[in-house]
């Protein structure tokens, strides 16, 4: 496909894009984002009208350059502070269900 | 002294350095005011009275002791997305309740450093998306002007609170609008500065490469004073710029002479209300006569702003938050058997419906055979409708247009259909897009007395200019001074 033929397409597949994004939906939901976001795409689809050709993509407003520091050592956040705020820990480690059985 | 909650920044820190009262008395009739009005407002999703009353002691300390800057003991509420170290920060997500901040923001601190209190934390649409703080997780916020209506978002608490006498000053956050808007809803000042201006380190990403923190205020001097306190690069934020912050108190005067002013045939179109339409021509009327030229520009590409915003700003959100998985911070779902299904479970329960359909839109236009058509193209545009701003400074000091098409709307009027919502951003989204500076004050009412807010937008890192247009303004207009009615005591209950 070409990226002028992709354009046109505008169904978007509720259920596919959000299991790329991680996210569980009831079928309900499934369903009204399924018709909220077809209107949606539907309008930025507007953008397959304007001339870009040549323009060259802006990512943003300011140049952005690396930006370097000493090589100095310092304190990172607290240890505690921060697996305090984690749903589950073990003082040391932020817990999670079994990866490898 | 009983009127301390009604002060600006500047007026009160003209009495705590004459010795006509005591930060800590400012901060009682604060909270005391605050007790009184936020059951009906509902601003605040959190405030820790004995923090601010401790605050506030501190800096009289200071004062004793001849110590102190420029803010010393002056109130600021914070928007719920910015990092106070210490107190909750949920973003009004059910996603990270129960969550505490273990580090400030750059704003924060540099805050902090001027002698600020930093007083509550204010309601907000979840992670800053949305143009009505009803997609709070927490509650909706009333917008004090009539309880029936949308306060606007996404900083939509803090534009309350400060609207409502229930707060000086508040930091919000704006990505899209969401500064300017809720101010424009509220009859506040609202300032979104350059992009890079000011740190965004500690600020909860939405979308990186469009958020800017931003006071709102009651005028437009007690903006220009917060400005300078937080303008300061930050070696933790890379796109934090280091481009000197001149003296913003300095610039502010009485006259325009000299001045250009753009007006954008784009931002006068169909779909404006006549009320907003005739406030704001009012308010360019009135910048003519003191003394400013005003002249006709165009922004062709602004039209499509809405559509490139969209692409960009939800391509970014569906990667910021791909970090809320259930491991690290706040909420995580049960009975999951393995971490895919724990991060999918936790997602669902965890975020409200905005801020899924947005992830998911983002995930489309990144996704692949939808990349190029869809977010490369949006960045294209975006390049274009920077030239549209860059071409119209070249003969401009400033740009005016209206902040919003309409005043508030009625509380669920437009929350069942997003497209909608969004629609109501055509004027406010294109200062991000640019990465240009944009301030927003109420220049009038409508018939139904709700405010209206005009929107002065700068060159960027010249706020100086858009300050100097909204100071002269309110210097000849009244519109800032009005407050929003008592409802409680004139005995209109909210429902």
């Amino acid at each position: 496909m070409n990226e002028e033929k992709r354009g046109d397409c505008s169904r978007i597949d509720v259920e596919y894009v959000a299991r790329l994004a991680r996210l569980d939906l009831e079928p309900r939901e499934a369903e009204l984002f399924q018709r909220q976001l077809t209107q949606i795409v539907e309008y930025i689809r507007a953008l397959q009208g304007v001339d870009v050709e040549g323009v060259e993509p802006m990512a943003h407003a300011v140049a952005v350059e690396n930006v370097f520091r000493g090589d100095v050592p310092r304190d990172g956040l607290d240890r505690d502070a921060v697996l305090a705020n984690a749903p589950e820990q073990d003082g040391e480690h932020f817990r999670v269900p079994l990866i490898v059985g | 002294m009983s009127d301390l909650a009604d002060q600006t920044l500047y007026s009160l820190r003209g009495l705590l350095e004459t010795g006509q009262c005591s930060a800590r008395e400012a901060a009682a009739d604060l909270i005391a005011r605050i007790r009184e009005r936020d059951g009906e407002i509902r601003a605040y999703v959190h405030l820790d009275e004995e923090s601010v009353l401790r605050q506030a002691a501190a800096a009289d300390a200071a004062r004793a002791r001849g110590e102190g800057g420029e803010l010393l003991g002056l109130p600021v509420a914070v928007k719920d997305v910015l990092n106070v170290k210490g107190d909750p920060c949920a973003c009004a997500s059910r996603m990270l309740k129960g969550y505490v901040a273990p580090y400030d923001a750059t704003a924060v601190s540099a805050l902090r450093a001027a002698g600020a209190v930093l007083a509550g934390r204010t309601n907000m649409d979840e992670f800053a998306m949305g143009s009505s703080t009803e997609n709070s997780a927490f509650f909706a916020t009333r917008n004090p002007w009539n309880l029936d209506c949308v306060p606007g978002g996404s900083s939509g608490g803090s534009a309350a609170a400060v609207a409502a006498g229930e707060a000086l000053a508040a930091l919000g956050s704006d990505t899209g609008g969401s500064v300017r808007q809720p101010a424009a809803f509220c009859g506040c000042v609202g300032l979104k500065p350059t992009y890079g201006r000011i740190s965004r380190y500690g600020l909860t990403a939405f979308a990186s490469s469009l958020d800017q923190i931003g006071p709102i205020t009651r005028d437009v001097r007690d903006a220009a004073m917060l400005l300078k306190a937080m303008a300061v690069p930050d070696p933790l934020d890379s796109t934090s710029v280091d481009v000197p912050a001149p003296d913003y108190m300095a610039a502010l005067g009485e006259r325009l002479d000299g001045l250009r002013l753009g007006l954008p045939r784009e931002f006068f179109s169909d779909g404006l209300d006549p009320e907003v339409n005739r406030c704001v021509l009012t308010a360019i009327e009135l910048c003519r006569k003191l003394g400013a030229s005003v002249v006709d520009v165009s922004l062709p590409m602004a039209p499509h702003a809405i559509a490139t915003y969209h692409i960009i700003a939800c391509a970014e959100a569906s990667s910021n938050l791909a970090r809320f998985d259930g491991v690290r911070y706040g909420f995580r779902a049960g009975g999951a058997n393995d971490p895919v299904e724990l991060c999918c479970r936790t997602r669902a329960a965890g975020f409200g419906p905005e801020v899924k359909r947005r992830i998911i839109l983002g995930a489309y236009v990144l996704s692949s055979g939808y990349y190029d058509a869809y977010y490369v193209r949006a960045l294209k545009v975006r390049t274009l409708i920077r030239r549209d701003f860059d071409r119209a400074f070249a003969s401009c000091d400033a740009l005016l247009s209206p902040v919003t098409p309409t005043a508030a709307y009625r509380l669920g009027e437009k929350i069942q259909d997003p497209l909608q919502m969004y629609l109501g951003d055509l004027y406010t989204i294109p200062a991000n897009l640019a990465g240009i500076c944009a301030l927003a004050v109420p220049c009038g009412m409508t018939g139904t007395a709700l405010p209206v807010g005009m929107q002065i937008m700068g060159p960027a890192f010249r706020e100086e200019i858009p300050l100097r247009v909204g100071h002269a303004y309110q210097q000849a207009t009244d519109w800032h001074l009005r407050r929003a009615p008592r409802h409680g005591k004139a005995g209109q209950a909210a429902p």
